[in-house]
């Protein structure tokens, strides 16, 4: 079944209407894909134009941006109906107030490299641009800071164009001699003016002090360079990319299906959580409709892991402001549910446990005692550590009102999840737009008043007892059928079919060296990952693999927004403000 | 037959040993009871229940390269470690134990101790601007301030408890207790104050913002390794020690049981008995402070000391001292 010409036949969207009543047709080319999101082409000239008619105009408003990428489409084959383009950049405007994304394409030749800067439009464009810059190497002019962030300053080549080597066995032996040490260490010199630090002002002289990249509570590899006046944080410069592992570009080797693990080790903390929109997008470009036991098993397992996503994030946060305790019983939680987790899918922390089409095992025997005896023990243990950690004087007075985002800013930052919601805003992908059956759940949306750090907190915590009760109902609701779709194109497939007859043996024999081969096209797939949205945008040549993956982490896109939440705080309210981003390295750099 | 005379040469082996073991067997037991109150085990592998666990760090403190960055500040650098359990010794030699159990017996006892503990500010602020490192600094830093502000307080706590047994000698204040009866009542004020004020001035939890492993990674001590680490983390302690050992005898009747029926036979087992009973209680509130309180932030915590503090201590002083001359007319 061709996808794009089912899509094809349904009614224009009014967004799409809208956008020809205004900038004429002709300024537009329309695209047909696989999950049927408008997606438009418009020249480089009137894209700003167009963005910002989207945010400002049109209503239902498009107040984030989403994501933006590229893609490389010199080697791409099949491109029917499409602009010429030799890379493709692409916007992703998304609209909270009505529920509805769209996809904006802009076609650069190679010869002349050039966008414009949306960073006018939206704040949280900034990184984006320069992960494209870094990657890519399409310049955005009135970028304030077009520097590399990903890759290490000193690097050559783009390391996302088709044309940049993948394997480090593709490239000369790396030797590194004095010389190139020492123009590698004077790279990394730090000179507070390129990162648009002032070194005194009239009355003092500022320190600048090094938050990382080994820093307890920086959660990870990553480096604020923080100017200070005394204890106040004038201003803060996150420096990332000490965990680049290049996911993007490994996905663009692999096969749809060897791919798979790759994406656990993307938000480490969330585990299978990473392997549900990627199956999701596969799913939806080979058509595969998976058996209702399938979606109710995937959302048990994304709920144990969002749980002890946010059981780490509680713990840490109270360790940061200076608590220790609640460290360790949240681990002793999390213990607990990995457990669990292991007893089903045989590993802890990245299982790469769900399949194209399924999942890899059904349910062990005597799965359901375990799961009964957590749903039964956690949420006592929650309330207590709402009077340790949540009710405590202390604590309150140091987190509320601290680093405060309202709704409109976190628009502009597209912070989403937790953070989104604690201002307020009661926006969850699984109500609004309910994937894998999560229409089917009982549950609510926790939210926040003020967007500051407490609030951010215990958007969390209530969405551990949210899971909690997601989990008992799965528990108590698990349908009985097959772990795997009864479709040609379920990966691996199944294996009784082989041993009939000589066509479904090498059906099967293909199906296992090379996995699905689906027909071109592009899918996007967003999930409420523990973190935030969690979006896999994937361009299909029609191959064994992806053509270009493009994985939006909410991680990278918070840590933008740290400095605008700490500007004027002291020093330990800056580990409070960092500690309730909850951001995982792996999840940022990718 | 032994005679215990305040100041006799076994008066201060004996204690001198008692302290330095004491501390080291501390840092075990806090160590353990954290575990305990964690859902986790603790130092458990060094000996029975992991008792030699202190054993085992010394030895490997002390085998370990005595280093000084070569970016700091020598002089200072090595001088500071050395302060803090200097001054918290010293200042152990007043703390009376027992009758005839001590090693001196000054008239300005009380004195004695705050200046003691005031010189102990000095060795985190040298260590912390020695090292020449930001996160020290910023450590220092806070320790001066904190220190400072804390000690005024802690002083004027404690003045209540001079007017009412009108000395500053340690002693006399105990025997001034088991007379009109526990200070914690007359004075809880004052006791509460200073109880607060002592874990301020020790850097113990949850007044450890000099150290603040979350922002500013140990802060004075981050430079410091091997046995110059190990001197700063045995001078806390002793300061603990000094802290529960000097509750009890401001405020809790020293040596002497609670009731008459409870003492034993001998006075001076006796005296011992009970200061080890209630000293060990008051460590073992420090520990369970540390495990449930969470640290506050530098300036809420000089606000809450100038604002709060400050002026109820004030008011205790004088309340105290207009009662007793209300009394005495």
């Amino acid at each position: 079944m061709n996808a794009s010409a089912t899509t094809a036949n349904a009614p224009m969207p009014a967004v799409i209407t809208a956008l020809y009543e205004k900038f004429g047709e002709s300024a537009f080319v329309r695209q047909h894909t696989a999950e049927g999101m408008p997606t438009l082409w418009v020249g480089r000239d009137k894209v700003m134009a167009v963005l910002r008619y989207l945010r400002d105009e049109h209503r239902p408003r498009y107040e984030m941006l989403l994501d933006v990428t590229a893609i490389d489409e010199r080697t791409r084959i099949n491109r029917q109906g499409q602009p010429a383009s030799d890379f493709t950049v692409v916007y992703h405007p998304t609209s909270f107030s009505g529920n509805c994304d769209i996809r904006i394409k802009v076609a650069l030749p190679m010869h002349d490299l050039n966008m414009p800067t949306a960073i006018p439009l939206w704040s949280s464009a900034n990184w984006q641009e320069r992960e494209i810059w870094d990657l890519f190497g399409i310049v955005f002019t009135g970028h304030p800071n077009l520097s590399r962030i990903l890759c290490p300053p000193t690097w050559k080549g783009h390391a996302l164009r088709k044309d940049h080597p993948a394997r480090a066995t593709e490239m000369e032996p790396y030797v590194m001699s004095d010389e190139i040490q020492d123009r590698e260490q004077e790279a990394l010199r730090f000179k507070p003016e390129e990162w648009g630090l002032t070194r005194r002002s009239e009355n003092s002289e500022f320190m600048f002090l090094n938050f990382g990249p080994n820093h307890p509570a920086a959660h990870g590899v990553i480096r604020f360079a923080l100017q200070l006046d005394g204890e106040n944080v004038l201003d803060v410069v996150p420096d990332v990319g000490y965990h680049h592992r290049g996911a993007e570009k490994m996905a663009e080797r692999q096969t749809w299906h060897t791919f798979i693990p790759y994406t656990d080790r993307i938000d480490y903390l969330g585990g299978v959580m990473n392997n549900l929109p990627y199956v999701m997008a596969v799913e939806k470009m080979a058509g595969i409709k998976v058996p209702q036991r399938v979606e109710v098993i995937r959302v048990m397992l994304a709920e144990f892991f969002r749980i002890c996503s946010h059981l780490l994030f509680y713990g840490t946060w109270a360790v940061d402001l200076g608590q220790l305790s609640p460290l360790f019983y949240c681990f002793v939680d999390r213990e607990k549910a990995f457990n669990i987790i292991e007893s089903i899918t045989g590993a802890r922390m990245h299982p790469g446990w769900f399949r194209i089409g399924g999942v890899a095992q059904d349910l062990p025997k005597g799965w359901d005692k375990l799961i009964r005896e957590f749903v039964d023990y956690f949420p006592a243990r929650l309330a207590e550590y709402d009077k340790m950690v949540m009710a405590n004087s202390v604590i309150r007075q140091r987190t509320r009102g601290v680093g405060v985002i309202d709704t409109a800013g976190a628009f502009d930052w597209a912070m989403t999840g937790p953070a989104l919601r604690a201002t307020g805003l009661e926006w969850d992908y699984r109500k609004q737009r309910p994937y894998s059956g999560y229409e089917n759940f009982d549950f609510e949306v926790p939210i926040g008043v003020n967007g500051d750090c407490y609030d951010r907190a215990s958007v969390r915590v209530e969405e551990m007892r949210q899971s909690c009760r997601i989990i008992r109902q799965c528990l108590e609701n698990m349908p009985e059928g097959p772990y795997k779709a009864d479709h040609p194109l379920t990966t691996p497939p199944i294996k009784e079919k082989s041993k009939l007859d000589i066509e479904t043996l090498i059906n099967h024999f293909l199906s296992v060296s090379w996995g699905p081969v689906m027909d071109p096209t592009e899918v996007t797939m967003t999930i409420e990952a523990t973190k935030g949205l969690n979006m896999y945008y994937m361009v299909n040549d029609g191959g064994i693999g992806s053509y270009r993956t493009r994985i939006r982490t909410p991680s990278f896109i918070h840590i933008q927004a740290i400095p605008y939440l700490s500007r004027g705080l002291m020093l330990a309210d800056f580990t409070a403000v960092v500690a309730t981003t909850d951001f995982v390295m792996a999840d940022v750099d990718r | 037959m032994f005679e215990f005379v305040v100041g006799s040469p076994l008066n201060i082996v004996l204690i001198l040993g008692a302290v330095l073991v004491t501390a080291a067997l501390l840092i075990w037991v806090e160590r353990r009871v954290l575990g305990f109150l964690n859902e986790r085990l603790g130092p458990n592998r060094c000996g029975p229940f992991g008792i030699a666990q202190s054993l085992a760090d010394v030895g490997k403190l002390i085998t370990k390269e005595d280093w000084v960055p070569p970016f700091a500040d020598k002089m200072p650098f090595i001088v500071a470690p050395v302060i803090v359990p200097v001054v918290m010794l010293l200042s152990f030699a007043v703390i009376p134990l027992a009758p005839g159990v001590g090693i001196m017996d000054l008239n300005v006892g009380l004195l004695w101790v705050l200046a003691m503990a005031g010189l102990g500010a000095y060795s985190a602020m040298l260590g912390g601007l020695a090292s020449n490192n930001k996160f020290s600094l910023l450590g220092g830093l806070r320790a001066a301030g904190q220190m400072i502000s804390y000690e005024v307080f802690m002083g004027i706590s404690i003045l209540g408890v001079v007017i009412l047994s009108d000395s500053f000698n340690l002693r006399e204040i105990v025997e001034a207790q088991h007379k009109h009866g526990w200070f914690v009542f007359s004075q809880f004020i004052g006791f509460i104050i200073f109880v607060i004020a002592g874990l301020a001035e020790t850097k113990r939890w949850p007044f450890d913002l000099a150290e603040g492993e979350a922002e500013i990674i140990s802060g004075f001590n981050t430079e410091y390794s091997g046995m110059k680490f190990g001197l700063f983390f045995v001078g806390e302690y002793i300061g603990m020690l000094l802290l529960a050992a000097l509750i009890p005898v401001l405020f809790f009747g020293g040596w002497y049981a609670p009731f008459e029926w409870l003492e034993l036979p001998n006075a001076i087992i006796s005296g011992i008995f009970w200061m080890c009973v209630k000293t060990g209680f008051w460590i073992f509130f420090f520990i369970l402070v540390r495990a449930a309180l969470v640290r506050p932030r530098y300036d809420q915590l000089m606000n809450y000391g100038w604002l709060v503090m400050l002026p109820l201590s004030l008011i205790n002083l004088l309340v105290t001292g207009a009662v007793v001359l209300a009394q005495g007319n």
